[in-house]
């Protein structure tokens, strides 16, 4: 395999994770605009925690995640109490501050950056973002992904059928930072070195694109959007100059078009065939 | 089934929203079993009755007793544990689920701890939750909606399905806002059967806020009405049609017939 190729998928397996990380506090409504910020507290756990305890990468990733979701859990409480555009900023907010502390952090090379002694390669990557994948389609499975889009469509209804609006907030939200922290130490052991400069807002922005670009409302949404807006700028290459135009153009687009994103469940339950009860049960629909 | 066992009690409660005084020292008690509706013109605060029941808002005075237990301070959130399940004026099924999907939604009340919420109701076809959802589809006649978006659906399926979803509960008092609104006449009839089947077990009570009085004469037993905040009248549907006072306030004279519908919000 050329090394661009296995650049580009190490590229997409560890956006696709990034994309899982977004995806949580979306499908229960709410914008995380700090992912950056859990994706560079698990970057650099990760990096810290194998080169100074000597942690294999299989051990100190997950470890990392772990970390990036506690953290999460813990701001969770006071950055959840904002709405909409404020509770947007407060998340812009704490991504800013994780980036600011990691460039004052001696002990992780501060602005110079920190260089991580193991590697791991792509099937290590792939295989990482298949798991992450499979087990947030079999949370999505179970009562939980019922709640969660239950808050999101309709906070006040889902309190009085007794769902704990902000439990699940915090949940999704803490658990799709432990994801973002995933990523980033998947990033950190594939690159070998990590600085606070690329955890930047515009990573966190990249992140919630994939998101809303491939849709909330379905598992499939953010897998194809972190897929189809990492290969499209590939493809592009060709026109040098002009595939940053052409990208953003198509984003533009496809925000137009399909303003819920690639992927709605209404369509995901028409592709499996369930329209037959739509089509025939309407005429059929009892009279008295 | 005697007037002395109320299953629901409102003492003195008043709800003012800034000076504007929507529910005035208002006292009323629903009878375990029995039927009721709560009329009244627009304004009068029948939704706002349901929204202190079940704690949209708190009460400014007066006391909420469900069975006997004082509920006046209980979140919004626990009142359906207590028994306490309602249907909105405004539907408000969750648009992005599928039918099936909202009536297991309704269902999470009676799910406790880590174990409840992580029930895999989506991935095994044959999850005892999801049977009893689709059992109860079958029942309301609504099975063939089940793997529909309910946001594309007729607004008088919709209302069955919110129907279906506040049920799963297994409620003691159901609280229905308004059910017959916006529905044609053959919907109404639906939903009225519906009712029935649903009333016909006896172990729930049902109080109905509904401006339709053939639909509130059909199903209910027991009428309070409601105007400016207070209970100006009570009694069975031909009493309260008969009433003078309800007459001049709500229902106009019997030649102002046919009675017009209203469908504007009420406070």
């Amino acid at each position: 395999m050329s090394g661009y190729l296995e650049g580009v998928l190490v590229l997409l397996a560890v956006n696709v994770v990034f994309a899982y990380g977004g995806f949580l506090p979306l499908a229960a409504g709410q914008l995380n605009l700090g992912l950056a910020g859990f994706a560079a507290i698990g970057a650099y756990a990760s990096a810290y925690l194998s080169n100074v305890f000597k942690l294999a990468p299989l051990v100190a990733i997950p470890l990392a995640g772990i970390i990036a979701g506690a953290v999460a859990l813990v701001v969770a409480v006071p950055v959840l109490r904002t709405r909409g555009i404020y509770l947007a900023l407060a998340t812009f907010a704490l991504g800013q501050i994780v980036q600011a502390g990691i460039l004052n952090l001696e002990v992780v090379g501060g602005a110079a950056g920190y260089p991580v002694a193991a590697f791991i390669r792509l099937p290590t990557i792939a295989a990482t973002a298949v798991i992450v994948v499979a087990l947030v389609w079999l949370l999505f499975a179970t009562r939980f992904g019922l709640a969660v889009i239950a808050v999101h469509d309709d906070e006040g209804a889902a309190d009085l059928i007794g769902i704990d609006v902000r439990a699940f907030q915090i949940a999704a939200f803490a658990l799709g930072s432990a994801i973002a922290g995933v990523g980033g130490g998947l990033y950190a052991h594939h690159f070998s070195f990590i600085e606070a400069q690329y955890f930047n807002i515009s990573l966190s922005i990249t992140i919630v694109l994939y998101v809303l670009l491939g849709g909330t409302q379905t598992v499939v949404g953010p897998l194809l959007g972190a897929a189809v807006f990492t290969l499209l700028p590939e493809l592009l290459r060709a026109s040098a100059h002009w595939r940053y135009v052409a990208f953003a153009a198509a984003v533009i687009v496809i925000m137009a078009l399909r303003p819920e994103g690639l992927v709605t469940g209404a369509q995901l339950r028409r592709l499996f065939g369930f329209t037959r009860a739509e089509h025939v049960g309407l005429p059929k629909e009892r009279t008295g | 089934m005697s007037a002395t066992d109320p299953i629901l009690r409102l003492e003195s409660v008043s709800k003012h929203f800034g000076g504007l005084r929507v529910i005035e020292d208002l006292t009323l008690a629903v009878r375990r079993g029995v039927r009721t509706a709560l009329i009244g013109p627009n304004g009068a605060g029948k939704t706002t009755v349901f929204n202190l029941i079940t704690g949209v808002f708190p009460v400014d005075a007066g006391r909420i007793l469900l069975d006997g237990a004082d509920i006046t301070g209980t979140p919004s959130r626990l009142r359906i544990g207590h028994g306490i399940a309602r249907s909105f004026q405004n539907i408000r099924l969750m648009p992005h689920l599928s039918t099936l999907e909202n009536v297991m939604v309704g269902q999470h009340c009676r799910n406790h701890g880590l174990r409840g919420v992580l029930q895999p109701v989506n991935l095994v076809p044959r999850n005892r939750w999801r049977e009893a959802a689709r059992a109860a589809l079958a029942n309301a006649a609504l099975i063939q909606y089940e793997h529909s978006t309910v946001g594309n659906l007729p607004y008088g399926v919709q209302k069955r399905i919110e129907l279906v979803r506040a049920l799963m509960a297994q409620p003691r008092l159901l609280l229905l806002d308004e059910p017959a609104a916006g529905l044609n006449p053959a919907e109404t009839e639906a939903l009225q059967a519906q009712l029935e089947k649903v009333c016909a077990g006896g172990g729930l009570t049902v109080l109905v806020v509904e401006h339709d009085m053939h639909f509130v004469g059909a199903l209910c037993e027991q009428v309070i009405v409601l105007d400016f905040g207070r209970k100006i009248a009570e009694g069975s549907p031909k009493e309260i049609r008969e009433n003078l006072l309800v007459q001049e306030t709500y229902l106009g004279t019997p030649a102002a017939e046919p009675m017009e519908r209203h469908s504007a919000r009420s406070a």
